[in-house]
């Protein structure tokens, strides 16, 4: 009975083993996930599985590099921008006598110029107009002078520097949100040049179509929500069919609290539907300032009514910040008709029914792909300026490939070493223990495949280390079972008692380094992850291979010849 | 069966004096290596930081013909650039891009911000000459190369890398810590986690020392040599926490000592055959893989003598001090009965 109970056990261990090498197999060798096809069963295209299988990093394959460059200079013209904006408002809130303000905005010059009639207003309106604009922020100031009846805010090329050094560095937080919501594995984004020039460098490895990551990338994703000069519901939303036309209802030229955007009314999201014929836009006269804008958006999401391709749309939700003062406005303001305005178009426009607090939608028609790009984008936020690209071109592997060679060579004579010496210093067993290392080292990658991760070199030192443990895990097997064989004890009952006592120091040392592995993993970024996933990946597939699989074959070893007067170990 | 090593019988515990003596040697090097580089006038930095964590000068090389990576390195290393990454540009073939790190102001390259360049310039040289200046490279007839960009590019792997690297492994570490403390007991897990300390310390001071160049693949070196040093303690602290249970009434400081010599073999061969693979990895590996594995290399040789020589007199140390153990080696059998006696009333650890 008891027999009959052990050998329907090694059944079982038996077909578990072979699966898992099977499930291992198919993994690495096979096909990817919809790729199946004869020709993947061939050497050819075996290999070319495999490749495609396995995700290698920048440092092991190389891929794409591309220098951008922060138009700096329009950051800070639409800072300039906004400040003589502010600075007129202010002053004329406080019933200061201006008239106009003007402003100079060419190479390197940044500035404007309040004009007022009251000479003796002058220190007023200084005062006044910097109290609410942030011209003395101490890490860039503006320049103050003033004749009678102008004053001056320039910015000088230090503070210019300041604020493109602050730009770049926002851009450089942003796109790196980007890319990794978008879930570029391991890229590397470095600020090149001067800090102020606003210069970027990015590597990422393959990535399946680096034209949307381009676009992703630079995708301004200036987001306002506005409200619309219009004569309120239930009158439709007034729009004009020119631009000129837009502009005579307010005299002829934008001011500084009206502005003219195009309308595109339902029509895709221009990224996907070039090819299809569109409607002219019409255009649409909105106030400014706006009443949101991208930075109070908390959350963005693309949704679908109809789960139809070309019917999506991005809802958002605002910071509490943000919800309290929308919320303020749409109830002063129900009827009226609100503009979201994405870039320099307006996407949607929606008359106000009732007092809203904490989210809005963007409607348009929007692609599946198109509206989770835009939902990422605006989740990340704006980008302070336009991004242009420099440089591209594809790079190959930064660890050089001739030092992938090398190292690749060299570990190969390692493992031969170690299969070498496993063999002769444990004859027979030591047959068990390449399985092992063998198997260790297929369902690791088997793992790193059906896990989508990245391969990188400090991943490669977790596989190694993990193999390393295989090998360990090993020996404390075979010295267990040789100090019980020189103890005295039956084959049998040595080899039962060795993988016994061994396994409670395997799994301590497997248990400990798992633990710290396991918060690499979770407080670790790039670098550090890669290292921790496939050691983790790797200990757990040694308790299977070195101990279920090894102990298994020396089962079928006892079984066969259960009269065996040497274990040859 | 072949067996090289049995019936060893070593007083490990009764060396810990030289043991530590000779730890605090090394340490006391790198530290002086460390200070004593960056006190010195004109000194260097204390680690010789790569160019992932000090940045550098990208500069972008056209060539009529493209020699292979390794010459272009080796020209390099010919000029004192031996850190150098060297990129192939695949999609423009006959380009190539070098990346060397942020280099100090020396005789051949006076100008500061042109210094990678230079040294750029000065290592392709001996392939032929750059092209003139004015002409593009295939204008000028004479010319092997053309330097068409330099760009400074701040470091890939800054601060916040190297400060996230060290408080994942601290925080790791206070989890081994804590699974050690809980599964055998307090004063092993001191002593665990004190060698990882150890090791790490005894292998940034070689790099200090000896100015290996420290970049991101060491960071990867240094995480699996913290995993091998504590999977060799462990080892050690199951057979001693076995043997306790073993044998009562013997002392630890036997106990500890038979398990060292017990594991001995296992010991011996496990490390035997990491070091030797990582030293195929160190003479044949490539330059760029050097520095990783020599930390490993390092890292194998300090995470054994470790075990023995901090993890476990620490732990017994400790125990001694709380009076569960002996710090010496057992008396003679008289006096043993008298010392047992005395022990007697009192909890032995590492018992579950």
């Amino acid at each position: 009975m008891a027999v009959r109970r052990k050998k329907s056990n090694l059944w079982t261990r038996t077909i578990i083993s072979l699966a898992v090498v099977f499930v291992g197999l198919y993994m690495v060798f096979g096909p990817p996930r919809d790729q199946f096809s004869a020709s993947s069963f061939t050497w050819e295209g075996i290999k070319k599985n495999l490749s495609e299988n396995i995700n290698l990093g920048l440092d092991l394959r190389g891929g794409s590099h591309l220098v951008m460059r922060v138009k700096v200079e329009e950051y800070l013209k639409a800072l300039t921008d906004n400040y003589r904006q502010a600075a007129f408002e202010a002053a004329k809130n406080a019933g200061l006598s201006v008239t106009d303000v003007t402003e100079v905005v060419e190479d390197n010059k940044y500035s404007f110029t309040l004009i007022f009639s009251d000479p003796s207003q002058k220190d007023t309106i200084i005062e006044e107009v910097t109290k609410k604009v942030d011209l003395e922020n101490p890490v860039a100031p503006w320049n103050v002078s003033s004749t009678d009846t102008t004053i001056t805010w320039s910015l000088p090329i230090q503070s210019q520097k300041a604020l493109a050094r602050q730009a770049t560095e926002q851009a450089l937080k942003i796109i790196e949100s980007r890319i990794n919501a978008f879930g570029v594995k391991e890229p590397t984004l470095q600020v090149i040049g001067s800090e102020e020039s606003g210069r970027l460098l990015l590597q990422m490895p393959g990535v399946e179509d680096p034209e949307r990551v381009k676009k992703l990338i630079s995708a301004e994703s200036k987001l306002e929500l506005m409200k619309v000069v219009s004569p309120p519901y239930p009158s439709p939303v007034q729009t004009y069919a020119t631009k000129e036309e837009a502009l005579a209802s307010i005299g002829g030229r934008e001011t500084l609290s009206r502005k003219v955007f195009p309308y595109t009314e339902r029509e895709d999201n221009v990224s996907s539907s070039d090819n299809k014929e569109k409607k002219p836009p019409r255009f649409v006269v909105v106030e400014t300032p706006a009443v949101i804008d991208g930075s109070e958006i908390r959350d963005a999401a693309a949704v679908s009514r109809t789960g139809m391709q070309g019917d999506y749309q991005i809802i958002f939700s605002l910071k509490p910040t943000g919800a309290q003062k929308f919320g303020e406005w749409t109830e002063r303001n129900i009827n009226n008709y609100m503009a979201v305005r994405l870039n320099d178009e307006v996407k949607s426009i929606a008359y106000i029914k009732s007092k809203i607090t904490d989210s809005g939608e963007i409607t348009g028609r929007f692609t599946k792909e198109s509206a989770e790009d835009l939902a990422l984008t605006l989740r990340s936020g704006a980008l302070p300026a336009p991004i242009e690209y420099q440089e591209e071109r594809t790079v190959g592997p930064s660890l050089g490939a001739d030092s992938i060679r090398a190292g690749v060579s060299a570990s190969i004579g390692g493992l031969i070493f170690v299969i070498s010496f496993m063999l002769f210093y444990y004859r027979g067993a030591g047959v068990n223990a390449v399985i092992a290392l063998l198997l260790n080292l297929l369902l690791t990658m088997a793992a790193v495949v059906f896990f989508d991760a990245t391969l990188t070199l400090p991943g490669i030192a977790g596989l190694i280390l993990g193999i390393g443990m295989a090998v360990d895990s090993n020996v404390l097997i075979f010295e267990r079972i040789r100090e019980e064989l020189l103890a005295g004890k039956t084959i049998s009952e040595s080899v039962d008692l060795g993988f016994d006592r061994a396994f409670v120091t395997i799994i301590d040392t497997h248990v400990t380094t798992i633990i710290s592995a396991v918060i690499l993993y979770i407080y670790g970024t790039g670098a550090i992850r890669g290292f921790a996933v496939t050691l983790i990946l790797g200990l757990l597939i040694n308790l299977f291979s070195a101990v279920y699989v090894s102990k298994t074959i020396f089962m079928w070893l006892l079984e066969k010849r259960p009269n065996m007067q040497r274990l040859s170990i | 069966m072949i067996r090289i090593f049995s019936n060893i019988n070593v007083d490990w515990m009764g060396k810990r004096k030289i043991f530590i003596f000779v730890s605090i040697a090394i340490l006391l090097a790198g530290l002086i290596s460390a200070i004593g580089r960056q006190a010195a006038e004109g000194g260097t930095d204390a680690f010789n930081l790569g160019v992932d964590f000090r940045g550098g000068t990208v500069v972008t090389v056209k060539f009529k013909e493209k020699p292979s990576t390794d010459e272009i390195r080796s020209a390099l290393q010919a000029v004192g650039i031996g850190d150098a990454i060297i990129q192939d540009s695949i999609d423009k073939k006959d380009e190539v891009l070098i990346k060397v790190p942020a280099l100090g102001r020396r005789e051949e390259c006076p100008n500061f911000d042109e210094a990678g360049r230079c040294f750029v310039e000065r290592a392709l040289n001996s392939f032929g000459k750059e092209a003139e200046p004015t002409l593009s490279l295939d204008q000028d007839a004479e010319a092997r190369y053309k330097i068409v960009g330099t760009e400074v590019v701040g470091p890939v792997a800054g601060a916040q890398l190297r400060d996230q690297a060290i408080a994942a492994t601290l925080l790791g570490l206070l989890g081994i810590l804590l699974y050690i403390a809980y599964n055998y007991d307090w004063t092993y897990a001191a002593g665990a986690v004190i060698a990882v300390f150890h090791d790490v310390l005894v292998t940034l001071a070689f790099f200090s020392v000896f100015q290996w160049e420290i970049n991101l693949t060491v960071v990867a070196a240094f995480l699996t040599l913290v995993g091998y040093s504590v999977n060799d303690s462990i080892v050690i602290f199951d057979r001693i926490r076995e043997n306790t249970t073993l044998h009562r009434g013997e002392s630890i400081y036997k106990l500890t000592n038979d398990s060292i010599n017990q594991t001995m073999s296992r010991t011996i061969i496990t490390n035997a055959m990491v070091f030797l693979s990582v030293l195929a990895l160190v003479l044949f590996g490539g330059e760029v893989l050097r520095s990783f594995s020599l930390a490993l290399l390092v890292g194998a040789v300090t995470g054994t003598y470790s075990t023995i020589a901090i993890a476990s007199p620490i732990a017994i140390w400790w125990q001694s001090i709380i009076g569960v153990a002996e710090m010496e080696q057992p008396k003679k059998e008289s006096e043993k009965l008298a010392s047992a006696a005395r022990t007697s009333g009192v909890r032995r650890t590492v018992l579950r």
